[in-house]
């Protein structure tokens, strides 16, 4: 029994990892005001660009300058349109996911032929796991060294970062004076461009975080989870993310509580498939992967708490001109 | 800066012409980077969606489903509403669709099915849009947030009822039997054929004719009733539909029931048309693609339907393209459709304030 909790609890991390990066990407965007539907797109294009530049250099850091590279051009695509020319955030999230949805395959079938794929990728272009000392004589000890050896050791690294990137992302946000700004850029710009402040600049720069985390969680799709690119791999991860998002009201701990819970969802729906329950039968795989949908619009209609944005989202901001 | 003095033709025509052209100035780049020949390559597009009759008419039946995607975007749009649950919608739509078709096949003809069967996709798709429209008017969500996670719900619970309630016994294949004839929509080759047209064989069916009166219909509805100058009011000004004693919150809902139902109509036409059966994905991005369409046809029906064909005819004629240069992805077609999203909507400004500014300086001058 402990040891299948044991098991479910390091599929969630491994399933659970992209969930934070790409949520807490739209945590910055947002937060700064920008609505990011494209976290699916820049997902799958940097999953792409990681994967077809492993494979062309032999190096998975190399692939995932290229992954961070290519969704950091997908935000600032964004960031034109919806910053510099004041579009809506949401036309321009579903162009770039839909741009990109075409594009990778597109220039996968021209480069590699495969059908839409890219070569499996081997030694190192791919993120390997990384053993922790002493974990291989830890795994006799009950309880502590079975969660040691098992649980903790044995991820890649971008697993670690992912959970690294959760404290750094609190600090950020509500320790220094650059999270101030974007969080007031969110809430009410006016005050911010009052104090002498560029507006546009935040939003832009909270934008690039926005794409290097991005860049991250496709990286980690192709180059480390999986050992190459896959058409549509990023299979509505994007959007799980921005649905943890909600869920965890726009606050970096809660975020990564409720990635945690989709991640484990996720395990729960793959450990059930065919099993039966006494007294209630079997359950549908489909009835526990629909949950994290079912749960944020629960969340969403004010029947579990109640999410509230930044004020000033989805709003282009109008510098008044005398 | 008075809208007034801007020329109408540069608003209907110049300006999305203009982002047409860029929109595909940039896919010809594409498939210049991939080392072919965008003319060549638009050469064998146009000649497979309009060269000859079994294209045209596969043109037109994608186009068929574009069009109701279309118009259920824009019927949500013209209230301010981004409806972006149409793929679900349509999803959902089919599922009403079969049930009839399954459980009414046997025993009656065509002329009940099929009313049937339209009113089946318009409730279930409409049903479908409820909720979020609901939960958008009475408890203040996010529309497009729940419209989005709908998209998901609805695809889990498309696969849980055919695999395990509708799928045929004994097959591993995740559909349902296929329909007796008699709840097969007409094709309309075989219903030209005997009046002496003879057009190529193609999907084309009765839909289509259907799609084009529900262009009918919403033009009158928008623009020739009371409900559809309410509509209106809500999406250029809720504040004002708010003092004009507009009910915003079923403004809001009905909208979402027509476009919901609209979107279900896509069942119609991939289901009764030319599936005969009920499967998975069929719906295959339609309801997404419908947002480009709206975008592109400014929210019009006339638009609409010139929107749609354009873009029948690059998925037709990508098909017939990747066929004739196998380098070429028939997903280009993908990219041009994100292209014309991003220029048509998301960057509509870049050119329109520049453009605007001049003739508004030269009707000054």
């Amino acid at each position: 029994m402990f040891e299948t909790l044991i098991l479910m609890l390091d599929a969630t991390m491994r399933v659970s990892t992209p969930l934070i990066f790409a949520a807490l990407a739209g945590l910055y965007s947002e937060r700064a005001g920008i609505v990011d539907i494209g976290l699916e797109g820049k997902i799958l294009g940097s999953a792409f660009a990681a994967a077809a530049a492993a494979a062309v250099f032999g190096s998975a850091w190399i692939g995932l300058c290229f992954g961070i590279l290519a969704s950091v051009g997908l935000a600032m695509i964004h960031g034109f349109a919806c910053i510099t020319h004041r579009g809506d955030h949401i036309v321009s999230g579903v162009a770039i996911n839909t741009i990109v949805a075409g594009l990778t395959v597109t220039l996968s079938m021209h480069w590699f032929g495969m059908g839409g794929q890219t070569p499996a990728l081997v030694g190192d272009a791919r993120f390997l796991d990384i053993t922790f000392p002493f974990a291989d004589a830890m795994e006799s000890v009950p309880i502590i060294g079975q969660i040691y050896s098992n649980l903790l050791s044995g991820h890649n690294i971008l697993v670690y970062l992912a959970f690294i990137m959760v404290p750094v992302t609190y600090w950020v946000i509500y320790k220094t004076r650059f999270g101030l700004r974007l969080r007031a850029v969110g809430e009410n710009p006016h005050a911010v461009d009052t104090a002498g402040i560029s507006v546009s600049f935040i939003r832009y720069r909270a934008l690039i975080i926005c794409g290097i985390l991005c860049g991250l969680a496709g990286a980690y799709l192709s180059t480390a989870h999986n050992a190459g690119f896959l058409k549509d791999m990023s299979a509505g991860k994007g959007y799980m993310a921005l649905a943890a998002l909600i869920f965890g009201k726009w606050r970096p701990v809660p975020v990564l509580l409720a990635c945690l819970l989709f991640g484990f969802l996720d395990a729960v729906a793959v450990r059930m498939q065919g099993v039966v329950i006494p007294g209630i039968g079997e359950v549908p795989v489909q009835a526990i992967e629909v949950l994290p949908y079912v749960l944020t619009v629960l969340l969403l209609a004010g029947f579990i708490g109640k999410a509230i944005g930044p004020k000033a989202i989805g709003r282009p901001y109008v510098k008044e001109r005398a | 800066m008075s809208q007034a003095k801007v020329p109408t033709w540069v608003n209907i025509a110049l300006i999305p012409v203009l982002n047409i052209m860029l929109a595909f100035f940039v896919s010809g780049l594409v498939i210049l980077a991939i080392g072919e020949n965008p003319i060549e390559a638009a050469g064998y597009l146009i000649y497979g969606a309009f060269g000859y009759d079994e294209g045209i008419g596969y043109t037109l039946y994608y186009a068929t489903n574009l069009i109701f995607t279309g118009l259920a975007v824009s019927v949500a749009f013209k209230g301010g509403l981004f409806n972006i649950g149409g793929e679900g919608q349509a999803y959902i739509g089919g599922l009403g669709v079969g049930l009839i078709c399954l459980s009414l096949d046997h025993t009656m003809p065509l002329y009940v099915i099929a009313p049937l069967a339209v009113i089946g996709a318009a409730v279930f798709g409409a049903a479908w849009a409820y909720i979020p429209a609901y939960l958008q008017a009475r408890r203040g969500s996010h529309i497009v947030i729940t419209t989005i996670m709908f998209n998901f719900i609805a695809s889990s619970l498309m696969v849980y009822l055919i695999v395990n309630w509708l799928k045929e016994d004994g097959r591993m294949a995740p559909n349902s039997r296929t329909f007796e004839e008699s709840a097969w929509l007409p094709y309309l080759h075989e219903l030209l054929s005997p009046i002496g047209i003879e057009i190529g064989d193609s999907p084309l069916n009765l839909a289509f004719i259907w799609a084009l009166l529900c262009c009918v219909f919403v033009w009158g509805l928008i623009w020739h009733t009371r409900w559809g100058y309410q509509l209106r009011t809500l999406g250029t000004n809720p504040t004002a539909a708010r003092y004009a004693g507009i009910d915003t919150a079923k403004v809001t809902i009905w909208a979402m029931l027509i476009s919901g139902g609209l979107a279900g109509f896509v069942g119609l036409n991939e289901i009764m048309g030319v599936n005969h059966n009920l499967l998975l994905n069929f719906t295959a991005g339609y309801g997404f693609a419908g947002i480009a369409v709206a975008l592109m046809g400014r929210n019009h029906p006339i638009g609409i339907i010139l929107a749609a064909i354009l873009f029948g005819a690059l998925y037709q004629g990508g098909a017939e393209l990747a066929f004739e240069i196998p380098t070429i992805t028939p997903e280009i077609v993908v990219v041009i459709q994100g292209l014309v999203i991003l220029f048509s909507g998301a960057l509509e400004h870049m050119f329109k304030d520049r453009i605007e500014g001049f003739f508004i300086r030269r009707a000054v001058a």
